[in-house]
């Protein structure tokens, strides 16, 4: 830890906190927890305030006693104590009251809980597959599904030591690339699963937080009733990256969301036929980009035109695909983080030797490391090209070679 | 005094001989090994606590500043490991060494060898542990609840985080057999089991608590070990295994364990509200079937640790309600101390400070843990400040309050010299304070959505933490006046004590000289059928 640092940040507290207090009413902090915006939230809002003033009505009365205790049986006042030791009837009385108070408040408690357990009559499914350090969204009706993961401008700012003031960023750690979309008022069930280790799906406003285990699914449901953002993160500690993998829901209206799937299968190239899908008006209406659908459409773009495949572009692209894929453990200069078992790329043997090892690795992971995922299914040719190139020619590694996406086809 | 017990007594002046080092390497002495368990404790509390501090400089503000995520992962399940079973563990397995013989009228624990080698353990177990920071790979980095799979991603650390658990488990095992012995054989005669002190009988079932849980989570952890390196699944779905059966078994024992924790503390306050209040303890028995009942339900209500995991609706309802039962007990012994205040006749020494101070804000963490019982409410405070705020308000200002109150309270019977009230008084409102500084606003953190363990966070969060940051590092220098006043007490500290220097002295600890010479009841005391002071 660089103490002088933590020295500077204490020196300049006084300051810090007058500017704190002075810039912000006290409005803007969020003390409770969120009403949000599902068809059960509120009614776990309203849960989560009765037992929040059961105990605060218990504490009043227990707290006011020893206070009052405190003031007037201290020596000074009743410089004789009382002898009594026992009394069984107030010891029953007490033991009973908390007790009845406990079921009042158990019978409700349960009754929600047979609600949030309820899934029938679910409307749209889609598949949750968390992994380090991403989220994989499959629309398993609609026959397509897309990887979400931190935002660009977030990752960069959290760097350590990048010198970047997270102020700057709105939403800063809470913004992916690609959102999930669901529509508002049907009845959403997820089906969690892990490619890795245990994470956790969780967006306060659907007041659903439930874990995503490897080898198991599991499953909730949440009917949003406003349309919206909903931002909320992975809650069980996954490793490394664990306070980056954000959750992003657009919740929009039924009509908007038909649309935004047709626009999703034609960019995935889904044959809309084949999955029975009979509404073919919806597949082929005009697609109106909205400002939120913009940054997936460039990316549709990007794999539909094709460019000249040379040096520049793998380059250019490579560093993109690696700066979201492979910096978190490799980092920005390639020089990994051996006291975390992340190795570095600059000079590695695979990233300047064997071309053939080195597309090995990246399509189907390390046998060693289980750190190192298989890319294989997560990037197309072109990308997992792109970023070969440029490992094996940034940092100094200047190999010259240059990997084209019919190697990757051919190596799949 | 009869022959054979001065030739006792010369056989035990000729550990007096050894010197140094090799006095405490080979002692036996009950008191001697109870100091070494404190200072060690002390010792590790620090060692936790510096990790918390580099956990709440890097969380002062939004963005990255001083560490990586790993390394920061690594300090949140180091710190939760040391001070769990470095800290708190052994500092109660002291004051056990310590006052139990003294409290009961016994000439020493019964294992005298077996209570060396369980101290002797500790410091191996945690060079261990704590050597792993330079090691390839980094500490372990998956939490103290060591969930599979993330934790088989550990690097070279892993064998060496898992045979220290081992040890530790081996050193509470034996430290608990040596408590439940001596406890039950060698109370002095007259001492019914109703006649012991509260501390004694939260001991007494903290004993067995641990003896029931410890080979749980060793058969845990070597499971794991097995998973890594012998190619069972255990808790792979790969190979037929269950990554969740791994976390029932680590809570079957995690939850024994938070009462493993707390329960002495109960005790001690116990102790030092009658003291103080001039008064004896409101509902003895009620006092010790209370212990009794929360540690019987400690055994059925582990899985509210693990609400999300997806048990059937069947499984929710059930460890919520039987979570809610433990309120029952614990409100019992909330409202006895009250009780015990009540019309009394209080002074507001700092021993009976940091005791009051435990009643009002363990208080506050066993409101929290009722709301978190709620289950579909623990959907959202699941895995949250929320929770870091309700265990931190259990653990610090509760089993931690407790151990600074027993320490305020017992040292002039160690020392024999009385404890300077004033910087007592100090130590105590710098600690209140910054206490509620450091973790009350973690509620609202994390009822506002920020998820436990992630070392960066939006830029919605960042008030409460400064605030957050600001208390964590007042609390830990107000620590640094906590050892002065220790060195300054044993140093000669207000004056000499009498033997029983407080008013409302009560219990046999007070009956011989302070400082406690090295050997004690060597003729044990007769307790009269009517003498009720021997616990309060």
């Amino acid at each position: 830890m660089g103490f002088t640092k933590l020295k500077a940040a204490l020196t300049g507290l006084a300051a810090i906190l007058a500017s704190t207090v002075s810039t912000k009413a006290l409005a803007d902090y969020t003390l409770n927890m969120t009403k949000g915006a599902s068809e059960l939230s509120g009614e776990i809002y309203d849960l989560h305030m009765l037992i929040f003033w059961v105990c605060v009505g218990i504490a009043v009365v227990v707290f006011g006693v020893m206070i009052y205790s405190i003031i007037y049986h201290r020596r000074s006042r009743n410089p004789e104590p009382a002898k009594f030791h026992h009394n069984t009837t107030v010891e029953v009385v007490w033991t009973v009251i908390p007790f009845v108070i406990l079921i009042l408040m158990a019978w409700p408690a349960a009754k929600t809980l047979l609600k949030m357990e309820d899934f029938r009559q679910s409307e749209v499914t889609i598949k949750v597959t968390g992994m380090q350090w991403k989220w994989q969204y499959d629309y398993i009706d609609d026959g397509f599904g897309f990887y979400s993961s931190l935002d660009a401008d977030s990752n960069r700012i959290r760097q350590l030591g990048s010198g970047e003031d997270p102020f700057t960023k709105e939403n800063y750690l809470l913004d992916v690339d690609n959102r999930m979309v669901v529509p508002v008022g049907q009845k959403v069930r997820l089906l969690l699963t892990s490619a890795d280790v245990i994470h956790a799906w969780w967006v306060p406003d659907f007041a659903r937080k439930r874990d995503a285990i490897p080898g198991f699914i599991n499953e909730i449901w949440f009917n949003v009733q406003e349309p919206g953002v909903y931002r909320g993160q992975c809650a069980e500690l996954c490793g490394y990256d664990h306070g980056f993998m954000p959750i992003v829901v657009e919740a929009l209206p039924q009509d908007e969301y038909q649309q935004w799937i047709a626009d999703q299968q034609k960019k995935y190239g889904v044959d809309t036929a084949s999955l029975g899908m009979m509404d073919a008006a919806a597949a082929e209406a005009p697609a109106e980009e909205s400002a939120e659908q913009a940054a997936p459409a460039e990316e549709a773009a990007a794999e539909s035109a094709p460019t000249e495949w040379s040096m520049d572009v793998a380059m250019s692209q490579g560093e993109q695909v690696y700066s979201a894929n492979c910096a978190s453990c490799h980092m920005a200069n390639g020089e990994g983080m051996d006291a975390a078992g992340f190795p570095a790329l600059k000079g590695s043997a695979i990233a300047t030797g064997d071309i053939a090892a080195h597309i090995d690795m990246v399509l189907n992971g390390s046998q060693q490391n289980a750190a190192m995922a298989a890319f294989g299914n997560m990037l197309s040719d072109e990308e997992i090209a792109a970023v070969i190139t440029y490992e094996r020619n940034a940092w100094g590694n200047d190999t010259g070679d240059l990997v084209s996406p019919s190697d990757i086809k051919a190596a799949r | 005094m009869s022959t054979t017990a001065e030739a006792i007594h010369d056989h035990h002046d000729d550990h007096h001989e050894l010197t140094g080092f090799k006095r405490w390497l080979f002692t036996t002495n009950h008191k001697d090994i109870g100091t070494m368990y404190l200072i060690f404790s002390l010792v590790m509390f620090f060692t936790g606590g510096a990790m918390a501090m580099v956990i709440r400089a890097e969380l002062f503000q939004p963005g990255l500043q001083f560490v990586d995520p790993g390394f920061f992962n690594s300090m949140t399940t180091m710190h939760a490991l040391i001070m769990v079973f470095g800290a708190v563990m052994p500092a109660w397995v002291g004051f056990a060494n310590w006052m139990v013989p003294l409290m009961i009228g016994a000439p020493d624990m019964a294992l005298p060898r077996m209570n060396n080698w369980s101290f002797w353990i500790l410091p191996i177990a945690f060079g261990l542990l704590l050597s792993t920071l330079f090691l390839p790979g980094g500490a372990p980095a998956a939490g103290w609840t060591l969930y599979p799979p993330l934790v088989l991603q550990t690097g070279e650390a892993f064998p060496f985080a898992i045979f220290s658990v081992h040890l530790m488990g081996l050193s509470s095992i034996m430290g608990s057999i040596n408590v439940i012995a001596t406890i039950l054989n060698m109370r002095a005669p007259g001492m019914t089991l109703l006649k012991m002190p509260i501390f004694v009988w939260s001991w007494l079932i903290t004993a067995y608590l641990l003896i029931a849980v410890m080979p749980v989570l060793a058969g845990a952890v070597t499971m794991l070990l097995t998973d890594k390196y012998f190619g069972t699944t255990f808790f792979s779905a790969a190979g037929g295994g269950d990554p969740v059966l791994f976390q029932h078994i680590f809570w079957f024992f995690g939850h024994p364990e938070v009462y493993i924790m707390i329960l002495p503390a109960f005790g001690v306050v116990s102790e030092i509200l009658p003291t103080f209040a001039r008064k004896r303890l409101f509902g003895y028995e009620a006092m010790v079937y209370a212990i009794a009942a929360i540690a019987f339900l400690s055994f059925i209500v582990w899985a509210h640790h693990m609400f999300t995991v997806g048990m059937p609706f069947s499984g929710e309802v059930f460890f919520m309600f039987t979570t809610m039962l433990i309120a029952v007990p614990t409100g019992v012994k909330v409202f006895n101390w009250t009780a015990t205040m009540w019309k009394g006749s209080m002074t507001f020494e700092t021993a009976n400070l940091f005791a009051l101070a435990f009643l009002f804000l363990f208080t506050i963490g066993g409101f929290s843990g009722l709301m978190l019982a709620i289950a579909p409410a623990d959907f959202q405070y699941h895995d949250t400040y929320f929770v870091v705020a309700h265990f931190h308000y259990v653990l610090v200002p509760g089993a931690v309050f407790a151990l600074m109150a027993a320490t305020y309270y017992w040292l002039p019977k160690w020392t024999g010299n009385m404890v300077n009230e004033t910087l007592g008084k100090w130590h105590f409102w710098l600690s209140a304070i910054s206490v509620n500084v450091l973790f009350f606003p973690q509620h609202f953190l994390g009822l506002a959505g920020m998820p436990r363990r992630i070392p960066d966070y939006g830029t919605q969060f960042a008030d409460f933490n400064m605030w957050s940051s600001i208390g964590g590092f007042a609390f830990g220098l107000s620590q640094l006046m906590f050892v002065y006043v220790i060195i300054h007490t044993v140093k000669g500290g207000a004056g000499k004590a009498a033997a029983a220097p407080y008013e409302g002295s009560h219990g046999l600890e007070w009956r011989v000289p302070s400082p406690a010479p090295h050997h004690t009841w060597e003729e044990p005391p007769v307790i009269a059928e009517d003498d009720h002071r021997v616990h309060s």
